[in-house]
């Protein structure tokens, strides 16, 4: 046993005061891919423990949020659907922003929910808000399982519908979604745990944000040119309106509004994790 | 078997005292202005050591200040001081939870903190899942839990109820089965802290045989806080002791654990009184015939020193001094009315002094409680006064004492063959 060479420069943990600030521990993470997936688990399975339909109630938050959208929207304020069928124009836009907003919203509270096992026990906190985007990923999919049945009904009964190959950047879409769900959220966690005041905002920021993106409405029917503007710098509207797009065949679909959509959501993503591992390791101290 | 796996440079942390809140906005911007320009962070300037007893000088107080020590491969280090002594501060520090302020850690190996039994378990999800969940937070890879799953159901002995959710189980069950998962990590370097507190006598007794087992069979170094002072006896072959943020000793248990209790002993607590009626116990002595320790066998004495406002020159006054264990047993007591002695006091101040031979007590930690009785009303009652450490050592002066785990007292007799 060689022990005098291996006790120089083996240290497997080092803990110091400031870690550089582009440091990330990917190493680590990859470590801890079992407990990822035990956070899944317990997200998804706690949901429907002791309900007689379980995991149906994916499919019920979407379809009541469209019946109403249908009601209020399409009935009482005739709001155009540009001639598609209502239910699918308002799930399409829907499941999608209802990612984005789980996303968010579920991340944007990762310190002041976990903070009970973040101060017993060290594991990267990044697995938590990641653990959340899967599992809301897993609702996500039941979810447009749901709108692609819908969808092929509407394909065979009328030939409104026209789908593209478009279809093919769904994949693209969702990850934009997630990704600025994912980046918004750590970093407003990040913030909030020492400055409280912004989850106030969160909820009533997504609600704001969705009535700016054309999912209620498309987005061929603003007229005015300063809405339109504020519209082109939504990112949401660009992944919103391709998706609608590609499924459906109308909207506004645009590839440098998509691209600005993509780099926006990278950016943001990069900004919040990298703000997020800087904060992390003094949360405790704070929170 | 002498590598070090844990070592600990120059280790501080600093707190804000008062409220986070307003005003720190402009407290980070400070700090951040400070650190832009390469200055030293202005809290560690004016941070002053932990005394919490005086009124603060400046925001910032160090929670633990320069801290030094190297832990051995297989080695048991009990980790000692008051409450606030920065025990917990430190123990999060080297598990990662909380980072420093300055100075660094160094480890070989996985560390696993125990600080909490349990954690993360959720109640909707089944035994099952919760051995998977729990263990998957503490570290453990799944596939670790697979192979060892039936060992760790087996010990937390709920095999009836694998499949049942945890908010069905007793308090008892969910915390012997978070135990479990803990006790089959396989960590270089475990971190208890006073988890041990939980649970009944005969878990404790598990617990402590598991940690023994754990660091004595299987090179694993543990790092354990606690205030039970024969956990740390019997556990720890070396201890450390914290007093208010700075490392005081670190050495062999039994004198760490020595130099703890005297600590103790001159704590300000026991100068007390405002409201006393009209006679209490001042302060109060133990001493042993060889100066630095006490042994079994030894003949001591102990000094109550009381202080009056006004004494009864009639009345006769008893003195008694009752002796507990760690466990808050009964020991023995000494009174003057057991030796029918009367005691009529003269003097506003003074001592009596309590002789006795050959004390019979086993090795452990002793506290002693008084009361002050005139004409058989109480005029006054403190509870552990005073806390010593009795070492064993050669009570029949034959270099034959008891076994380590045998608790009794000792007895002076003689034999003869007729």
């Amino acid at each position: 046993m060689d022990i005098e060479n291996s006790s120089i420069d083996t240290w497997t943990i080092e803990i110091s005061p400031n870690k550089r600030f582009f440091k990330i521990d990917l190493k680590g993470l990859w470590s801890y891919r079992d407990l990822l997936a035990m956070f899944v688990k317990r997200d998804i399975v706690t949901i429907y423990k002791q309900t007689i339909l379980g995991p149906i109630w994916f499919f019920v938050q979407p379809i009541m949020t469209s019946l109403t959208f249908m009601f209020v929207f399409g009935g009482i304020a005739n709001i155009s659907t540009d001639g598609i069928p209502h239910i699918l124009f308002y799930m399409s836009g829907l499941i999608i922003w209802n990612y984005f907003s789980e996303c968010f919203i579920q991340t944007a509270d990762t310190f002041s929910q976990n903070a009970n096992i973040f101060g017993k026990v060290y594991f990267p906190r990044i697995i938590i808000p990641i653990s959340k985007v899967i599992s809301g990923l897993i609702k996500f999919s039941i979810q447009f399982v749901l709108f692609l049945i819908i969808w092929l009904y509407y394909y065979f009964q009328d030939n409104v519908l026209q789908p593209n190959y478009f279809i093919l950047l769904t994949p693209l879409l969702v990850v934009l979604m997630a990704f600025i769900g994912l980046g918004l959220g750590v970093l407003f966690s990040s913030i909030t745990k020492k400055y409280r005041d912004l989850k106030f905002l969160i909820n009533f920021g997504v609600q704001l944000t969705m009535y700016i993106t054309p999912i209620i409405y498309p987005l061929s029917e603003i007229k005015s040119n300063s809405l339109k503007l504020l519209m082109m710098f939504n990112p949401f509207s660009h992944i919103i309106e391709a998706f609608k797009y590609s499924f459906l065949g109308r909207g506004e679909f645009d590839i440098y509004g998509l691209l600005y959509a993509t780099c926006f959501a990278f950016f943001v993503f990069v900004f919040g994790i990298l703000v997020f591992n800087k904060t992390e390791r003094n949360f405790i101290d704070t929170v | 078997m002498s590598e070090i796996i844990l070592k600990v440079e120059n280790l501080s942390k600093i707190y804000r005292l008062g409220e986070v809140g307003t005003g720190t906005i402009s407290h980070d911007l400070n700090r951040w202005w400070a650190k832009i320009r390469g200055k030293e962070d202005p809290a560690s300037i004016v941070g002053q050591v932990n005394y919490r007893d005086e009124i603060a000088k400046s925001d910032y107080v160090y929670a633990l200040k320069d801290i030094d020590f190297d832990v051995k491969r297989g080695e048991v280090l009990g980790v000692i001081g008051k409450n606030g002594a920065g025990k917990s501060t430190l123990l999060k520090i080297i598990s990662q939870i909380t980072s420093p302020s300055s100075g660094f850690v160094k480890a070989k190996g996985r560390i696993s903190s125990l600080l909490e039994i349990g954690t993360g378990m959720h109640p909707e999800m089944t035994a099952r899942e919760n051995i998977y969940l729990n263990g998957s937070i503490m570290g453990m890879r799944k596939h670790e839990i697979d192979s060892k799953f039936d060992e760790i159901i087996e010990f937390a002995g709920c095999i009836m109820y694998v499949d049942t959710p945890i908010k069905r189980f007793s308090s008892g069950m969910s915390v012997r089965l978070g135990f479990a998962v803990a006790a089959f990590l396989e960590p270089e370097i475990l971190i208890v802290d006073e988890v041990l507190a939980v649970g009944d006598a005969e878990f404790q007794k598990k617990a402590i045989g598991k940690m023994k087992d754990v660091s004595y069979n299987h090179g694993r170094t543990v790092l354990f806080v606690s205030h039970n002072m024969s956990s740390v006896q019997h556990l720890c072959s070396s201890c450390m002791l914290l007093k208010d943020g700075q490392l005081d000793s670190i050495g062999k248990t039994g004198l760490i654990i020595d130099k703890y209790l005297k600590i103790n002993k001159s704590s300000k607590s026991f100068k007390r009184k405002n409201n006393f009626e009209e006679i209490y116990v001042s302060d109060l002595k133990v001493i042993s015939e060889n100066k630095d320790s006490i042994n079994s066998g030894d003949n001591i004495e102990i000094q109550l020193f009381y202080d009056s406002i006004k004494i009864d020159l009639n009345s006769n006054y008893e003195f008694i001094v009752g002796l507990w264990n760690e466990n808050s047993a009964d020991q023995f007591m000494l009174t003057n009315n057991y030796i029918n002695k009367e005691i009529k006091l003269k003097n506003k101040t003074g001592c009596i002094v309590f002789s006795v031979k050959k004390i019979p007590l086993n090795n452990g930690i002793y506290s002693i409680n008084t009361m002050i009785k005139k004409n058989n009303i109480c005029m006054d009652f403190q509870e552990q006064v005073f806390s010593f450490n009795i070492e064993n050592n050669n009570y029949y002066n034959s270099g034959v004492s008891y076994p380590n785990n045998y608790n009794g007292i000792y007895v002076d007799f003689s034999m003869n063959l007729l």
